[in-house]
């Protein structure tokens, strides 16, 4: 299977790619480990005219401390995400879960930055930057801006990135020594969750997502609200798929993935509980 | 770019594969095209010494960079690499078509952990699927080329 033709440009920084975006306008797409575009464009679900590869931007993979939060660049590899001692230690539910994405193949290539700008529900990676409380760095034409990652998802693989915009760093609250738990339910090791939960204790701001529950990645504010009033797991997690239109597929039905969010939100918080 | 140490100029469209330059550019027909979903791991090459699934790469991606697949492994007088001959050795195949990729993927697994047992074999082996085997005696093969130092 090979993609639709398209026309293949190179972006030397930041600002070259965003004035590539700028000329091109909407018929472009961003190409970084190209992990989830490839794919789709083979299938023909994808059919962009101009590819922007970002690929190169050596200076935009990176993990630095920058005090009560570490700055991850948008480029950095989920194998590079897997295995830094900086995120070990700051926030071990993100480097978990960054091990999880795919298989050592896609990890080699696929970036963090990638897979959130392609705002899959199905991805774990969004899940576990929405419960860690994330802030998304945005680069435009006029600058860079900070969305939360509450705000970045908002429609079914659409997120708060203008067609002229680059996500360039992702901004994560350290966890300090907070519970944390990612359940991730799938049928094959390589698969994508058929229904996922991330989970981080009071202290790291008690925030639940979950993996394929709704068109887009998403907190689960019922569970949220009723940990933090006093609840029980069994209390909370009852009302995980609360408000949810979960998909429907060939592994799953809507019933059943919400059958599955209280389960794994159950498992998840006691986990949270339970000192590793 | 490099592959297996010998220079490959060709020109490509943007939408060539990084898996159709090794096989229709480049001529080295070891490295197979399984699925072309990146779920099989059968078009499994190293890319600076990383494995990477060649079908899910456009060849402009790799635009200079250095490439190993299988016809690079052997030593120039034959000799086998450490994991082929432990695939040799422990019957680590039975139809063969997975066995470029299964081989590439062990290579990259053990260069990054030399210290694995079995279940971080197994785990590391999740994006190549083989349809005869059981995985048992691929298992046993990379855990044996892992402990003779590969």
């Amino acid at each position: 299977m090979i993609p639709a033709q398209f026309e293949y440009v190179r972006a030397a920084s930041a600002d070259e790619a965003v004035a590539l975006l700028g000329e091109h306008g909407d018929e472009a797409k961003l190409l970084a480990g190209g992990h989830s575009l490839l794919p789709l464009m083979k299938l023909r679900l994808a059919a962009p005219s101009v590819l922007i590869d970002v690929g190169r931007l050596r200076d935009l993979s990176y993990v630095s401390d920058g005090g009560d939060h570490v700055a991850i660049g948008a480029l950095t590899r989920h194998h590079d995400v897997q295995r830094s001692s900086l995120l070990q230690s700051s926030m071990p539910l993100l480097p978990y879960v960054a091990g999880l994405v795919g298989d050592p193949q896609v990890r080699h290539r696929g970036t963090i930055g990638g897979s959130l700008a392609h705002g899959d529900p199905a991805s774990d990676l969004p899940a576990a930057i929405l419960a860690l409380g994330g802030t998304l760095v945005i680069q435009g034409p006029g600058g860079a801006r900070e969305v939360a990652a509450t705000d970045f998802f908002r429609g079914f693989l659409e997120t708060a990135l203008g067609p002229d915009e680059l996500l360039t760093e992702i901004r994560v609250p350290k966890m300090g020594g907070a519970g944390w738990s990612y359940q991730k339910f799938n049928r094959r090791a390589q698969d994508w969750a058929i229904v996922g939960v991330a989970a981080v204790g009071a202290q790291a701001g008690g925030g639940v997502a979950l993996v394929n529950m709704a068109s887009v990645p998403v907190r689960a504010a019922s569970v949220e609200q009723a940990v933090a009033s006093g609840a029980s797991v069994q209390d909370a997690a009852a009302s995980a798929a609360e408000g949810l239109d979960p998909p429907g597929d060939l592994n799953a039905s809507p019933e059943f993935r919400r059958h599955l969010a209280t389960v794994l939100v159950r498992r998840a918080l006691e986990e949270v509980a339970s000192p590793r | 770019m490099m592959i297996n140490g010998s220079r490959q100029e060709h020109e490509v469209e943007p939408r060539q594969l990084l898996v159709q330059f090794i096989r229709e550019s480049a001529g080295l027909t070891g490295t197979n095209i399984g699925c072309d979903t990146s779920s099989c791991g059968a078009c499994t090459v190293l890319l600076e010494g990383e494995s990477v699934k060649s079908c899910t790469l456009l060849a402009a991606q790799a635009d200079g960079a250095s490439i190993t697949t299988i016809e690079g492994l052997a030593g120039a007088d034959g000799t086998l690499h450490p994991v082929q001959q432990a695939f040799h050795e422990n019957h680590g195949l039975q139809c063969g078509y997975c066995t470029p990729g299964m081989v590439m993927a062990a290579v990259s697994l053990i260069e990054e952990n030399p210290s694995l047992d079995e279940a971080a074999v197994r785990e590391g082996l999740e994006g190549n699927l083989c349809r005869c085997t059981g995985y048992h005696n691929i298992v046993k093969a990379v855990l044996a080329a892992a402990g003779a130092g590969a």
